[in-house]
């Protein structure tokens, strides 16, 4: 790298971080205007940004910060004080700023972004009050300081010494020149790769020690000691590692302050952030996993949470609406707590909602619990908000948030009082980069379990072992006391035969996904130990069941489960949350097994089942997001395409088919799964969930149903989805062709 | 200055990677199975640390599978994306110079499939060498997808 290539590196680092910091000043700054040191922070900042800038030969990024420079020395003198139009325009100019350092890393040039009307906002907010001419010159693109009062001498200042100026500004460069502490050199810029690259190896030197360790055990003493002194260094040296990748999860959080601000605006709502604990240290790599789920929990305090002013003053509160991000360290995990003083959770409402789409079924909705109701925010495709608006409420918030989390091992929790606000907890852990694990075998391979989705373990001998293991419609189910836990057998489910059926005992993993437990079935459990999780080639990242891979102490690989990953894949999750279960002890005592229905409508007045565990999703879509393709009507839906049948059509209920309805109606769709395809039925309306499938009493009457029952003393068709599908479109039932 | 090729054969045929695609060529390692992945994904192997992908070559030309008794050798490749690729082949040959006179595109008439997998054809005096695309070979689109069968 050329010392220029380092220097723009440099200045592209460093402005960044000014910019993040300019950012929660100025929010701060508006609040309390009077705080002149801050102030002269600011001021700094941007100076520095326009120096360097000029230094480098970068004009469009020394006209802006020139003219946000003027008038922040204006406020820094007192001249004027800070509106909220100032700050806005000022944040702007921090935008428009970014915007030309991401052109420049780029390709180099400033891009052509046209800065006149933010350079001219800028100017007008000082011109006016302002004794001093307005500095026309400004407006003009060239890039050349001319003669010209006060604002020159401050573009020269950061190349020369001072300059003979009017006296106000050169005090002013003084004081920068002297304020600009040059700590001292306690901390040097480390490359992320090379920290990366660091852990790595001492990874391989955790491994080489426990390889170690095992011969230590063979040979003679002064081996043993040896080793034992590797022992300790390593671990040492491992501590040390893992805490130069530590960051302050300050670095996330504080560009909150103007999310909120930005945000609080836009809604028309007034909003205050305070934020504790903001040096707490976490892994980078979670640091940057915790991102996207945290804005959206701000978001949504904002946008649903606090109140209007009107509304908050009209319940006795402050106008303003109260944020509060506490993050804090607690047994060896990071808790983040995201507290609102809004209007809080309604659980009836949710429950209502619930009912209305078809979520929950009445009869369950009526002993749902007021925390298990707040739990519904959790489930794909419900929204709390009344209306959609452009930022949330769109229903598919709370249930990303939970799996982005769930996915780095985490946990949300979700506490809420009417009228007093909402409190969500996320606990992490402190880095992924090495875990503990439960290392099991199967199939002549081995595996590691993370600890986080752990529950117990259960050996099962003699006997009693191939007794207790029952059989619910063709889902193995084993009774852990009293409660029916699924089964699923590794081997299978990782696409190998079938175990065959012998005396050995059998080992039951109990692990859990998104709070629904299932028991993992395997040939052998060995040990627990910590696990250095080392990232997948990508040829085989589309392998959903494993969350990565480790090397074990003789240096084999070995692969990681991942145990959500692993659920939906076989068919766990598919059967619904765990807010969608019936009480399994009732359906224990049952000799008949149970199974639960989605009822739904495709004409006006037919009722049509289908067993609720094929389901994967409601979702309702707008009309105007149909598209073709080929013979297909098909939507975008989570990154792929899903082809939608109509049965509305197929029935012959409406003539064109429910596709073809009104547009302001949302589409009705239950998204289908079968063989690893998804598919969308469209239908008319949702009905309502039913816990139990009653015999069919009467054979079918048409193409598609498999027959009739009566239900909620009502006749019931079942649908017959697979004969639909011959019907329509039997390409859509075939397995994806195999690579 | 000439083409080095480093060699290797393949159900009797002679092939060919650009030398500096290379990072090194390993005698045969223990390899941790990964079900439900592409059928060319024969294993995982641990070099020096990192997991590394291995792919029967093989397989992903199409070819019958390789004797019980005979053990492949690892061709470990640096990928564009900056990971590393094993690619499992009968034997290693020796790294050679090439006259870039000699080279030819592939034969249309050789089936579509295959000839994707090769950039191009060596004139040797005493056989053909054939030049494969390693980029298409370790990260073939069906090769990303290849668990979602």
């Amino acid at each position: 790298m050329t010392l220029d290539e380092e220097i723009l590196r440099e200045f592209l680092i460093e402005s960044r971080e000014a910019l993040d910091l300019l950012d929660r000043d100025l929010v701060a700054l508006e609040r309390d205007p009077s705080a002149q040191q801050r102030i002269a922070g600011i001021f700094r900042a941007v100076h520095t940004i326009k120096g360097t800038a000029g230094f480098l030969g970068f004009k469009q990024l020394e006209l802006v910060t020139h003219a946000g420079e003027n008038l922040l020395s204006r406020l820094r003198d007192g001249r004027i004080t800070l509106t909220a139009r100032m700050t806005t325009a000022l944040l702007a100019m921090c935008d428009a700023v970014r915007q030309i350092l991401a052109t420049v890393e780029a390709d180099g040039t400033e891009g052509g972004a046209d800065l006149g009307p933010l350079v001219g906002a800028l100017n007008s907010l000082h011109a006016t009050p302002s004794a001093l001419p307005a500095p026309v010159r400004v407006k003009s693109r060239s890039p050349e300081p001319a003669p010209e009062p006060a604002p020159t001498i401050l573009e020269k200042a950061p190349v020369n010494a001072p300059a003979p100026a009017p006296p106000t500004p050169v005090v002013a460069l003084t004081e920068i020149v002297v304020d600009r502490d040059v700590p001292a050199e306690t901390s040097v810029r480390v490359d992320v790769a090379l920290l990366d690259r660091l852990m790595n190896l001492v990874g391989e030197l955790v491994l080489a020690r426990n390889q170690i360790l095992q011969l230590g055990e063979v040979r003679d003493a002064s081996f043993g000691a040896a080793s034992q002194r590797l022992n300790l260094i390593t671990t040492e040296l491992q501590e040390g590692v893992m805490k130069t990748r530590m960051q302050p999860i300050g670095n996330v959080l504080h560009k909150f302050p103007r999310v909120v601000r930005d945000l609080a605006q836009s809604c028309g709502k007034r909003a205050e952030i305070e934020m504790e604990g903001v040096e707490t240290e976490l892994d980078r790599t979670i640091i940057e996993a915790v991102r996207d789920p945290l804005t959206h929990v701000v978001r949504n305090a904002i946008d649903h949470g606090i109140e209007a002013p009107a509304a908050r003053a009209a319940a006795g509160k402050p106008a303003t609406g109260r944020l509060t991000l506490r993050a804090f360290h607690e047994g060896g995990r990071v808790n983040i707590e995201v507290a609102d003083d809004g209007a809080g959770i309604d659980p009836e409402r949710l429950r209502q909602s619930a009912v209305r789409r078809g979520v929950i079924s009445a009869e369950r909705a009526s002993r749902m619990t007021d925390h298990e109701s707040i739990g519904l925010i959790f489930m794909a495709g419900f929204s709390t908000a009344t209306e959609v608006t452009r930022l949330s409420g769109r229903g598919v918030g709370m249930d990303v948030v939970r799996t982005n989390v769930e996915k780095i091992g985490g946990t949300v929790e979700v506490q809420s009082v009417v009228g007093r606000g909402t409190t969500l907890k996320i606990k992490i852990p402190l880095t992924l980069a090495i875990v503990p694990a439960l290392v099991v075998s199967d199939d002549g391979e081995r595996y590691a379990i993370p600890q986080v989705s752990l529950l117990e373990l259960v050996r099962l001998e003699g006997p009693q072992a191939l007794a207790s293991i029952e059989s619910l419609q063709g889902t193995p189910i084993f009774r852990l006391r009293g409660n029916l836990l699924p089964l699923v057998y590794l081997r299978a489910a990782l696409g190998g035969g079938a175990r065959p059926p012998s005396d050995e005992p059998v080992n039951i993993v109990v692990v859990q996904a998104e709070d629904r437990p299932f028991g993992l079935v395997v040939d052998g459990v060995n040990d627990t130990g910590e696990i250095v999780v080392k990232p997948f080639g990508r040829e085989i990242k589309g392998v959903s069941v494993f969350a990565g891979a480790t090397i074990m102490g003789d240096g084999r690989v070995a692969l990681i489960l991942d145990v959500l990953g692993l659920a939906q894949r076989s068919g766990i999750m598919a059967r619904g949350r765990d807010l969608l279960r019936g009480d399994e002890a009732d359906a224990a005592g049952d000799a008949r097994p149970r199974q639960a229905l989605l009822l739904f409508q495709v004409g006006d007045d037919a009722r049509i089942g289908l067993p609720l565990h094929k389901v994967a999703r409601l979702e309702e879509f707008s009309r105007d997001r149909i598209e073709r393709a080929g013979h297909r009507k098909v939507v975008q839906y989570r990154g792929e395409i899903l082809p939608l049948v109509d049965l509305c059509a197929f029935f012959g209920q409406a003539d064109a088919g429910c596709t073809a309805g009104p547009d302001a109606e949302p589409l009705q769709v239950i998204v289908y799964a079968e063989n690893e395809r998804r598919f969308g039925l469209v239908v008319r309306r949702i009905l309502d969930i039913v816990d139990d499938t009653p015999p069919i009493e009467c054979d079918a009457a048409s193409p598609g149903l498999l027959g009739s029952t009566t239900i909620q003393g009502r006749v019931t068709d079942l649908l017959d989805v697979a004969g639909v599908i011959r019907a329509v479109d039997p390409a859509l039932l075939e397995k994806r062709a195999a690579a | 200055m000439a083409r080095q090729l480093c060699t290797f054969y393949l159900n009797g045929l002679y092939l060919g990677v650009d030398v500096t695609r290379v990072q090194e060529v390993i005698r045969y390692q223990e390899m941790t199975r990964v079900p439900l992945a592409a059928p060319e994904v024969r294993g995982l192997i641990n070099l020096r640390g990192q997991i590394v992908t291995a792919i029967e070559l093989r397989t992903r030309m199409g070819l019958p599978p390789r004797p019980d008794d005979q053990r492949p050798m690892n061709v470990v490749i640096r990928a564009s994306w900056g990971g590393h690729v094993s690619l499992l082949v009968d034997e290693i040959g020796d790294v050679i110079e090439v006259d870039e006179e000699t080279f030819e595109p592939m034969p249309e008439t050789v089936p579509a499939a295959s000839r994707e997998l090769f950039l191009g054809v060596f004139k040797l005096s005493d056989r053909l060498l054939l030049v494969l695309d390693t980029e298409r070979a370790i990260c073939g689109s069906d090769l990303r997808e290849g668990a979602r069968g």
